[in-house]
């Protein structure tokens, strides 16, 4: 069975399953609009928690907040299953596609074979669409894919029920009710109403511009803290959270530029296209600060007036994105 | 960044499978997509990742074949796991995961237990046990 269905390549994966979803029901989002209703941008660096022994710091929301921020903004319903065994999930996933529905679910990179080796982590929050199934391999459309592919049930079946943090439990879901019933200028306010809040006015060090900041008084103190090699791997972990796969470069912020440009020209709203020229050229030091740090972690260097040169790049990075957004903020809270 | 810089560095680790999509600025600011097929300082931060990845590989490779682990240890470390969460996947604590790593417990353990161990590394029991392979 095959389910006529179009697959889109996207840079993120939850924006870019929810579009293609939306898509197949009628509804037509493009990537950076979702991303931005379901307000995707943020950052935190959170040096309590570390993922083998390297602090987190995330560039964009928790996994599964786009989707229940947009769904809720543009007013669909969301089917969500979760189940406790193998062989219950792959059957209502068989009898979903049997009724035509194609489906969402969270599975683990680590099992998805059709992707590159290298990046074949345990990351257990990527989101995919099942819309298919043939010869017993199911045809997968994932959005960071240029075309859809297929892969066994094997393989589905143990990228489903992954374990580790988080666990996915074969959760699957799939929009109940669509209407375009919905009022899009209120729900793109919404968003960079809440992106703009999150990003400047949480009191928290370690969140939004704040923790920007934060991250870049602690980077300048990495070589001395931490040696030679360690710091050299923080560096690295932050390269890859910031450019790495579904970030569509500079850790998120031109997905969001995109976000801002097309909902300038949807609102026609000059100011929003002035933001989204402003955050582009933001993203762009955070380019350079990739750049720079790409070189440091190559010459395995970590002298302390190269993380000197990045936590300045880092800081006046977190200075522009602040003005950006409390700009934003005001914008969004006069409308 | 401005579509004519989308970086397509040739060395990278995609395999050709992959071209990522990236948002980038047309000459008056307004974004389209573009593809890129890979970026140097990504690569080298994956394959800095990979390298930390190989040498614990290594590494436990070595204690296993001087008897001071068992192929466990090994092969979580080549199927890039932790110990809680390869307890999680054999349905265990990580104790007892730890206890599995010595070479001990490990030959003292029940068939149905190896087995859970090779599933979950997908391998056979034979495989699992087999440690001529890893010299």
């Amino acid at each position: 069975m095959e389910i006529d269905f179009i697959h889109k390549q996207s840079a993120h994966c939850e924006s870019g399953v929810i579009s293609n979803l939306l898509r197949f029901h009628g509804l037509k989002f493009d990537e950076p609009m979702i991303f931005g209703i379901g307000s995707g941008l943020f950052f935190t660096y959170l040096p309590f928690v570390r993922l083998n022994g390297i602090p987190v710091a995330s560039y964009r929301v928790w996994p599964g907040h786009i989707f229940k921020r947009f769904a809720k903004r543009v007013g669909i319903e969301i089917e969500r299953q979760k189940f406790s065994t193998p062989g219950a999930a792959m059957l209502e996933l068989d009898r979903m596609l049997g009724k035509g529905q194609p489906v969402g679910m969270l599975t683990s990179v680590f099992y998805l074979d059709y992707l590159p080796a290298a990046y074949r982590f345990h990351f257990n929050a990527h989101n995919i669409i099942v819309f298919g199934k043939e010869n017993g391999r199911y045809l997968v459309s994932d959005p960071v894919m240029e075309h859809a592919t297929d892969i066994s049930a094997e393989n589905l079946t143990r990228a489903r029920f992954a374990k580790g943090i988080p666990e996915p439990s074969g959760r699957m879901y799939y929009p109940k009710n669509v209407s375009d019933n919905f009022d899009l200028e209120k729900a793109i306010w919404a968003g960079i109403r809440q992106t703009s809040d999150d990003m400047t006015r949480i009191p928290v060090l370690l969140v939004g511009t704040k923790g920007m900041h934060y991250l870049s008084t602690r980077l300048r103190k990495w070589p001395e803290r931490l040696g030679n090699r360690k710091a050299i791997l923080w560096l690295g972990n932050l390269i890859r959270m910031q450019e790495e796969i579904g970030t569509g470069g500079a850790g998120f912020r031109f997905i969001y530029a995109a976000f801002l440009d097309q909902a300038s020209a949807v609102l026609k709203n000059e100011d929003l296209f002035a933001a989204s020229k402003n955050l582009t050229k933001s993203g762009d030091q955070l380019r350079d600060f990739a750049y720079y740090a790409g070189r440091v972690c190559k010459n395995r260097q970590s002298d302390t007036k190269s993380f000197a040169e990045l936590a300045d790049m880092l800081d006046q990075c977190a200075q522009e994105e602040r003005r950006i957004f409390s700009e934003l903020y005001a914008l969004s809270k006069s409308k | 960044m401005n579509q004519d810089n989308v970086p397509q560095d040739k060395e990278n680790l995609n395999e050709g499978k992959l071209a990522k999509l990236y948002y980038a600025t047309d000459e008056n600011g307004h974004y389209v997509k573009v593809n890129s097929v890979g970026w140097e300082p990504e690569t080298v931060a994956m394959q800095q990742a990979w390298e930390i990845v190989d040498n614990d590989v290594e590494e436990a490779r070595k204690k296993v074949v001087q008897g001071k682990a068992s192929p466990v240890l090994y092969f979580m470390k080549k199927n890039i796991m932790t110990v809680p969460m390869l307890a999680r996947y054999v349905g265990t604590i990580g104790l007892r995961v730890r206890l599995h790593m010595l070479p001990f417990f490990f030959t003292r353990l029940s068939r149905k237990t190896k087995e859970k161990y090779a599933f979950t590394f997908r391998i056979t029991v034979e495989e699992l046990i087999d440690q001529e392979r890893l010299k």
